[in-house]
C-alpha cells in the first residue's frame, strides 16, 4: 500500500511501500519503452532544478510525456525570480500552483523537506545536497531486482562512500531487505560510522574491505560509485586510489557467471569502456529503469484513482 | 513547604520572594539556561546568577533565580536540553509551592540550530528550526529537515 502524499527520502519507506512502487514500474515498463499512453493527460510537473542534472530531470520529463502529461521547467536559476532573490518556499507555493506535482533537486540538505511543507501539490526529491536522492534508490532496487535478485543479496558497494549519498540511501533501503553488504573504499572514504551503526542495527551483515579483489568473485551485485578527485589533495594518491578502484574484463574473469556490475553515472574512469560489451554490464538498463520507476511514483503521488 | 536543599542559604545570595529558581543546572552551564530562557544581554527581570557552588548530586552546579516570574512548562522543558538534572522551584510568598524536574518534549523548534551550514533551516527561508527530540539521556537530537545529528555541543548551537 502506497499512502504518501510526498517522496522525499528513503528512510520513511516501508518494505511494503517499496515493493508496491517495483511493482508498478514493472507494470509500466511497456509505457516506458513506448507503448502510447494517457494515464497522465492534463497533469503537469513542474521541475525545479537548482543544480545541474541530465538523467534526473530528463527521466522525469520522460514519464510525464510518455504517460500523456506534459511537463513545466524552471529553466536555469539565473534569469529566473530566484536570482532577485526569491525564497524558495515562496517559489515552490508560486509554482505549485502552476503544477500537479513538484521534482526538486537542491544544493541545500533538506530543502525538499522544506518545499513539501508550503506546496501545495506532492514534492518528489530529486537529490538534497549531500542528503537523500529516492527515486535514484528506487531505480537501483529495481534495477537489482529485474537484473539479479532482491533476496538473499550479495552485493559490494564501491568507491566514495563517505560521500556518496546514493550509497548511503542504498544501503539503506538494502538493509529492509536482509542484504549481505560489504563496503570497499579506500580508508579516507569509508562509510560515516553512523549509517554503519544503522545498518548493523537492522540485524544487516556489514563487511568493510579496501581491496575490491577480495570480494569479486563471491557478489551478486558490484555498485561502482565514482571516486571525485577534489577528494584527494595528493593528485599521485588520487591516481593510485583510482585505479584500484577500475574495472576491466579481466578483473572480472573470476567472478561469478551471474554478476551484474551497476553505476549511477557518469562514471569517469572507474569502470573500462569495454566493460560494456561483457554481460555483467547493466549500468545503462539502469538509467533506462529510471523512467518506469519514476512513472510510477509519478502514477501513484498523482495519477487518476491510483 | 519543601526546602530546597542544596541551597547556599544566606551565603550567596538570598532567597526570593517570588518567581523560579532553577536548581542542579551543571557547572557552567547557567549562562546557557539564560540564553533558552531569552534572559540574554538586556532585561527588565531581576536575576541571579550562581556558578560553580559545590552539590551533594553533581559536583559543581549553578542556580539561577528569576524573581517575579514562574517559568511555563515548555520554558522549562527546554532547559532540560542541557541541563537533564535541573529542578524548577516555584515559589510564592517565600515558600516552594511547586517543585518540577524537567522532561524534553519530542520536538524542539526554533531554539537550537542545526550544525550542518549546508542545511536549508540555516538560510534565510521564513522557517524556524525544528529538531527531533531522539533520545533524552543523553540528548541526542536530530534535524528534522537536513536528518544531522546534534548531541553533544548543544549550547553551542543555542539561537
Amino acid at each position: 500500500m502506497f499512502m504518501k502524499r510526498h517522496v522525499l527520502s528513503m528512510r520513511e519507506f516501508s518494505r511494503d511501500e517499496i515493493d508496491s512502487v517495483l511493482d508498478l514500474a514493472a507494470s509500466l515498463e511497456p509505457y516506458a519503452r513506448g507503448r502510447k499512453s494517457d494515464m497522465m493527460a492534463g497533469k503537469i510537473l513542474a521541475l525545479l532544478f537548482f543544480e545541474p542534472s541530465t538523467r534526473t530531470r530528463m527521466s522525469f520529463e520522460t514519464a510525464m510525456n510518455r504517460l500523456g502529461g506534459s511537463v513545466i521547467n524552471l529553466g536555469p536559476a539565473e534569469g529566473s525570480s530566484i536570482s532577485k532573490g526569491e525564497s524558495l518556499a515562496d517559489t515552490v507555493r508560486v509554482i505549485g500552483g502552476y503544477a500537479d506535482a513538484l521534482v526538486i533537486r537542491h544544493p541545500k540538505e533538506g530543502s525538499a523537506r522544506l518545499a513539501s511543507q508550503f506546496s501545495p501539490v506532492p514534492v518528489l526529491n530529486a537529490g538534497d545536497g549531500a542528503g537523500h536522492h529516492p527515486t535514484q534508490t528506487l531505480l537501483d532496487l529495481y534495477t537489482i531486482k529485474k537484473e539479479s535478485h532482491l533476496e538473499n543479496l550479495s552485493i559490494a558497494l564501491v568507491g566514495d562512500l563517505k560521500y556518496g549519498r546514493t550509497v548511503h540511501s542504498l544501503a539503506y533501503a538494502l538493509s529492509l531487505f536482509g542484504a549481505d553488504i560489504t563496503l570497499v573504499s579506500p580508508a579516507s572514504l569509508r562509510m560515516p560510522d553512523p549509517i554503519k551503526a544503522d545498518l548493523s542495527s537492522k540485524g544487516t551483515r556489514v563487511r568493510e574491505t579496501c581491496d575490491l579483489g577480495e570480494v569479486i568473485n563471491n557478489v551478486d551485485v558490484l555498485y561502482m560509485t565514482r571516486i571525485q578527485r577534489e577528494r584527494f589533495p595528493d593528485p599521485v594518491e588520487y591516481k593510485k586510489v583510482a585505479s584500484s578502484y577500475r574495472i576491466t574484463p579481466e578483473f572480472l574473469a573470476g567472478a561469478r557467471e551471474n554478476l551484474i556490475v551497476m553505476h549511477p553515472l557518469p562514471r569517469v574512469d572507474e569502470i573500462a569502456p569495454s566493460v560494456d560489451e561483457t554481460p555483467h554490464a547493466r549500468y545503462f538498463q539502469q538509467s533506462f529503469y529510471g523512467v518506469p520507476v519514476r512513472m510510477a511514483l509519478l502514477k501513484m503521488l498523482i495519477g487518476n484513482g491510483a | 513547604m519543601i526546602e530546597i536543599k542544596d541551597e547556599p542559604k544566606g551565603l550567596r545570595v538570598k532567597p526570593i520572594n517570588n518567581g523560579t529558581v532553577i536548581d542542579h543546572i551543571a557547572g557552567g552551564q547557567a549562562l546557557n539556561v539564560l540564553k533558552i530562557l531569552g534572559i540574554a544581554g538586556t532585561t527588565d527581570a531581576t536575576v541571579s546568577v550562581v556558578m560553580n557552588v559545590e552539590s551533594r548530586k553533581l559536583c559543581k552546579k549553578d542556580i539561577v533565580k528569576v524573581e517575579d516570574r514562574e517559568l511555563l512548562e515548555r520554558e522549562v522543558n527546554r532547559i532540560a536540553l542541557i541541563a537533564p538534572a535541573a529542578s524548577i522551584n516555584i515559589i510564592r510568598d517565600g515558600k516552594v509551592m511547586e517543585k518540577r524536574t524537567v522532561d524534553l518534549p519530542d520536538e524542539i523548534v526554533g531554539v537550537v540550530r542545526c550544525q550542518n551550514p549546508n542545511c536549508i533551516s540555516n538560510t534565510l527561508e521564513p522557517i524556524k528550526s525544528r529538531m527531533l527530540v531522539k533520545t533524552k539521556n543523553p540528548v541526542l537530537l536530530r534535524c528534522l529537515y537536513c536528518e544531522q545529528p546534534l548531541t553533544d555541543r548543544i549550547a553551542e548551537y543555542l539561537i
